[in-house]
């Protein structure tokens, strides 16, 4: 999908031809601002994959922004308990689409080893979720694996024509 | 930390000083902490005592205790320490289910603000005299959100909860259980062995 479609090497000055979506998507996925949406012991992991030892800016998600309007990606990271819930849900709401969300944890993803009365069970009850990791905690490549997962999730997402339907048929 | 096996002869005068000018119910002694059985119409009474006279300036812990099926149903354990010695004293008293109130000891110890809270969100005893009472005529939920309808911590709870809504605030759903809580069960196998499963609840 994001392969170039051609490339004339004849012109000069740097001309690609490429697919829109090819294009959008691959600036899309090369810049995901995460919403470190840390809730519990997962966060530290989470915190991990932040700094050096890992990098999560090797794959341009190192830019964790606590403003819901200017993140990508929610990585819910951590135990969802009833009492957060709803806020949770709320942050989700006022971030401005294209969003993702990322469950990362045993915890986000089915409320891992708490089966008890205080405990959403899977974050997925609330908000849509595109990648679910493993783990309690899931180690900082995991996570790095889940946000590859989710670039290549974008890669096959079709940006133009869920953006401007309109257009997109009139095009064709 | 040594632990110590008796309690020190000053600890016991205190229970004594306390024992002949308050009902004493039962006294008991285990790895050197003293446990005084109190009433509760006697408990403020006692506690100030403890305080103003015998040092015990510092409140570690309140906390309740659900003897279902038993009547008085709720126990209250308060831990006391004299700063001074370093050495606790535990102070107990029972509570019934048709009159699940306590009295604060708020004015006593500001600490007990949040632990009445505590108690009162998840046992469900109340304390008439809490400054919340004061403020908006009812005690403040804590740990679980304002409008919860139930006591997580009683007994007759289940581990799974139950369905409540709170418009705008929160919800709660029962959650799946699947053949048990996740437990360890008692066992000399090895880690793998000894990890918490779900398992079949009696
Ligand atoms: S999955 Fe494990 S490490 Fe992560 S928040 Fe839950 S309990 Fe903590």
């Amino acid at each position: 999908m994001s392969t170039p479609v051609a490339y004339d090497s004849k012109i000069e000055g740097n001309i690609i031809f490429t697919k829109l979506d090819s294009a959008i998507n691959w600036m899309r996925k090369n810049s995901l601002w995460p919403l470190p949406m840390g809730l519990a012991c997962c966060a530290i992991e989470l915190m991990a994959t932040g700094a050096s030892r890992f990098d999560i800016s090797r794959f341009g998600a190192e830019v964790m922004r606590f403003s819901p309007r200017q993140s990508d990606v929610m990585i819910v990271a951590g135990t969802v308990t009833y009492k957060m819930a709803l806020a949770v849900k709320r942050i989700w709401d006022q971030m401005p689409e294209p969003k993702w969300c990322i469950a990362m944890g045993a915890c986000a993803s089915s409320g891992g080893m708490y089966r008890s009365y205080a405990v959403l069970q899977g974050i997925d009850r609330l908000i849509p979720v595109d990648v679910y990791i493993s783990g309690c905690p899931p180690r900082p490549e995991a996570l790095i694996e889940g946000l590859l997962r989710l670039q290549r999730k974008i890669e096959g997402e079709h940006s133009f024509l869920a953006q401007k339907p309109a257009l997109s048929a009139a095009l064709a | 930390m040594l632990i110590k096996l008796e309690a020190s002869a000053a600890t016991k005068k205190d229970a004594a000083a306390i024992a002949g000018k308050f009902t004493v119910e039962k006294q008991t002694e285990f790895r050197g902490e003293l446990t005084l059985v109190v009433t509760r119409a006697q408990f403020h009474d006692i506690a100030r005592f403890a305080k103003d006279q015998l040092g015990y300036t510092y409140l570690v812990d309140i906390s309740s205790v659900d003897h279902f099926g038993e009547e008085p149903r709720y126990e209250m354990v308060y831990e006391l320490q004299n700063f001074e010695r370093v050495e606790n004293l535990r102070l107990k008293y029972t509570v019934s289910e048709d009159d699940a109130t306590a009295p604060s000891v708020v004015d006593l110890w500001p600490t007990a603000d949040w632990h009445e809270r505590e108690v009162f969100d998840m046992m469900g005893i109340t304390f008439p005299g809490h400054p919340d009472v004061k403020a908006v005529g009812h005690l403040r939920r804590i740990l679980m959100w304002d409008g919860y309808p139930f006591y997580p911590l009683r007994k007759d709870f289940p581990l799974a909860g139950r369905d409540s809504d709170t418009p705008d605030v929160a919800f709660s759903r029962v959650a799946p259980l699947a053949g048990g809580p996740f437990v360890t069960a008692p066992s000399t196998g090895d880690t793998q062995e000894r990890e918490p499963r779900s398992r079949e609840m009696e």
